[in-house]
This record gives C-alpha cells, sequence and structure tokens, in this order.
C-alpha cells in the first residue's frame, strides 16, 4: 500500500514540475519554452489555455499540489488504515483524467497543435489515476 | 519497525533529490539568457537606411502624405492602430486619397519596443509588415509586460503566415537595429518626442487623442492646397 502511496507522491512531484515550468512561462518569468517545434506556445497562447479566467497551467500547480500533500498524508502510519484517503485520491484522480482527456481533445481538436509537456502532464495523470485506482482496489470493503 | 523507517527515510531522500533537481531546471530556465535582444544607440551606417524611410502603405499618387512615428510598446498607439487606424486605412488611404509612412520610434521607457520594431521589420522581409504592425498592437497588452516578449513575436510570426525558420534568423541577426535607430534618429531631428506623432503637410501633430475625424479633416484641408478638386 505505502509503494502506492510512494509512487502517487513521486508521480505528482513530477507533474508539479511540469505544471510551474508553464506557468512560469505564462508569467512572462520564462523567456521561450524549450519545444523546438513552437506548438507549445501555440497551445499556452491559445484562449484556450485559460479555463474561466484562470490559467490552465495554474489550475494543475493547484492540482498536483493536493495530490502529492494527499499522497504524502495518506503514507503517515495514522493514515494507513482508514479508507478516506485512497477513495479521495481516486476521486481527485478521477477528476484530474477527465481534465487532462478534456484538455487533449482542446489541443487536438480546437487548437490543433500538440504541447509536450501537456501529453507529458497528461501521461503523469493517466499513471497518477492507474496507481490510485490500485490503492482503491486494496481498501478493504466495509 | 524499524525497516519500513529506514523504507520511508530512503523515500523522502529521493523525494527530495528530485524536488531540488526540479528547482535547480526552473532556477535555469528562468536565469537563463531569453530570446533576441535589439542593440539600442548602435551607429547608423549608409547601408542600414539605403533609401528606405519607413514603410509605406497607399497610392503612389495619393495628394496627401501622413508619416506616423510609434512605438509598439505605446499604449497610445495601440489604441490609435487599434481603433483609429482600420477607418483611415478605409476611407483615406484605400480611396487613394493618402499615402501612410509608419516610422519606428521606439521610447526607451519600453524595453520591449526594439525587438518588436525588429520583429516588424523582419515580416516586411517576407512582405507581412502590415500583419505584423497589427498583431503587435492587437496582443500589446500580452507581451508588453513580458521580461522578453521575442518568443511570443516568434509565435505571431507563425500565426501570420510567415516562415519562422527564416523570421527567426533574421530576429537573431539583429540586421535592421541601425534602420530602427535611424528612424528615431529621424524623428527626433524633426521635433518628435512622443507617440503617436504625425506628420501631415509638413506640421508635427502630437495629440495623443488623435483620432480619424480629426485626421480626416486634416486631410481635407490640405486637399485643395495639394490640387484635389473638392
Amino acid at each position: 500500500m505505502n509503494r502506492g502511496r510512494m509512487g502517487l507522491a513521486v508521480l505528482s512531484l513530477a507533474g508539479l514540475f511540469i505544471a510551474l515550468y508553464l506557468w512560469l512561462y505564462k508569467l512572462g518569468a520564462i523567456g521561450t519554452l524549450a519545444c523546438g517545434t513552437g506548438s507549445c506556445e501555440t497551445v499556452q497562447l491559445s484562449p484556450q489555455s485559460k479555463f474561466f479566467g484562470i490559467d490552465v497551467a495554474l489550475i494543475g500547480v493547484v492540482g498536483y499540489i493536493v495530490l502529492l500533500g494527499l499522497a504524502l498524508l495518506g503514507l503517515q502510519p495514522r493514515f494507513a488504515g482508514p479508507a478516506w484517503p485512497a477513495r479521495l485520491l481516486a476521486v481527485l484522480a478521477g477528476i484530474a483524467l477527465l481534465f487532462s482527456l478534456y484538455l487533449t481533445g482542446l489541443e487536438l481538436f480546437v487548437i490543433h497543435a500538440i504541447c509536450r509537456y501537456c501529453v507529458a502532464s497528461a501521461v503523469v495523470i493517466v499513471l497518477i489515476f492507474g496507481l490510485a485506482m490500485r490503492e482503491l482496489r486494496a481498501v478493504p470493503s466495509v | 519497525m524499524a525497516a519500513p523507517a529506514s523504507g520511508m527515510n530512503r523515500f523522502y531522500l529521493l523525494l527530495g533529490a528530485i524536488a531540488l533537481a526540479g528547482i535547480a531546471a526552473l532556477v535555469y530556465q528562468v536565469k537563463r539568457p531569453k530570446g533576441v535582444s535589439i542593440p539600442a544607440n548602435v551607429t547608423v551606417l549608409a547601408a542600414d537606411t539605403a533609401g528606405f524611410r519607413g514603410y509605406v502603405i497607399g497610392s503612389d499618387s495619393a495628394k496627401v502624405e501622413i508619416s506616423e512615428y510609434a512605438d509598439y510598446q505605446c499604449p497610445f498607439c495601440a489604441d490609435f492602430a487599434t481603433i483609429q487606424f482600420p477607418a483611415i486605412r478605409q476611407q483615406l488611404i484605400q480611396t487613394g486619397l493618402v499615402r501612410w509612412r509608419f516610422r519606428d520610434f521606439p521610447l526607451n521607457m519600453h524595453p520591449n519596443s526594439r525587438v518588436a520594431a525588429h520583429a516588424a521589420a523582419c515580416a516586411d522581409e517576407q512582405g507581412k509588415f502590415w500583419d505584423m504592425h497589427s498583431a503587435l498592437f492587437d496582443h500589446q497588452t500580452e507581451w508588453a509586460p513580458q521580461k522578453n516578449a521575442s518568443s511570443r513575436f516568434s509565435t505571431y510570426a507563425g500565426q501570420i503566415g510567415l516562415d519562422v525558420t527564416k523570421y527567426n534568423a533574421c530576429m537573431s541577426s539583429a540586421k535592421y537595429a541601425g534602420r530602427i535607430q535611424a528612424s528615431l534618429d529621424e524623428g527626433t531631428k524633426l521635433g518628435v518626442n512622443g507617440t503617436p506623432t504625425f506628420l501631415i503637410g509638413g506640421r508635427l501633430y502630437t495629440d495623443r487623442a488623435s483620432n480619424s475625424d480629426s485626421i480626416r479633416a486634416l486631410v481635407m484641408n490640405l486637399m485643395p492646397k495639394a490640387g484635389t478638386p473638392q
């Protein structure tokens, strides 16, 4: 059980840095994204890079911090027993997966450009979701 | 219990190492030299201008010529370009009454102005000056606060259909720095000290509230002198 939550924490931290990198770009602190093709900037400068007026990258930063915090919390001995950390992780990972799918759809069908960092983040979310489901299955049913 | 505790310690060490590596990578990205810089106050060589006196739109036979001295990062210039200029273009330039000459006048207070002027010059190489001119003013609020806006300009270059590789090479060369400086020097000699400033019929108009109506009125006043029956 611990291994799964450790994996969740490591993946969430990796995702956090990807989201931070994109958010720093949005803030103008990074001149050019290390992208090569320019597609990353097309995606990041598109109207779809905001969700209800909030930078998608910032949503990612907050989301990954929450997932990281929850995974670390779940590693503490007193939270090893209760089922709620695993359930909450599964719900949040599910929301993150749906949001990631929506964003990937926007890239493919609306913006017509693919940002490699968004793809990396989507892969991280898929892995987080997989681990969260494994954790959920390991929770003894009441 | 000892084994799990040491396992947790190893995990926290790994997590800390990943965090440190991530922070170091982000700090490197923030600190690294970015984009393109176009030098100011360069010595203007004869080859820099070589007959170039601004970006012109309109008929050669237009009776009135208006020179606009503008700075891409100046908000008044953006207001003029996005709100007033489309009407001027339609009513005065496309009708053959006015020939419009755009001159760069990058103010020192605006750190991205020269890069923007250079981006427009590089777009001009591919016959898309006015498209870049519009893109720069349309998106001014987006790039103006950036530490270095050149990556945004490169994106606009792609969006307006430029060959981005050629455009990037042009930007890296900074080859139009002298031409931009020459335009600034020429405007300064004329008495331009703010933007936008319009040179119409030999007189400078510095009113920042210049609008298409007042410019049309000025043009119409000049028409009889220019011999155009009205």
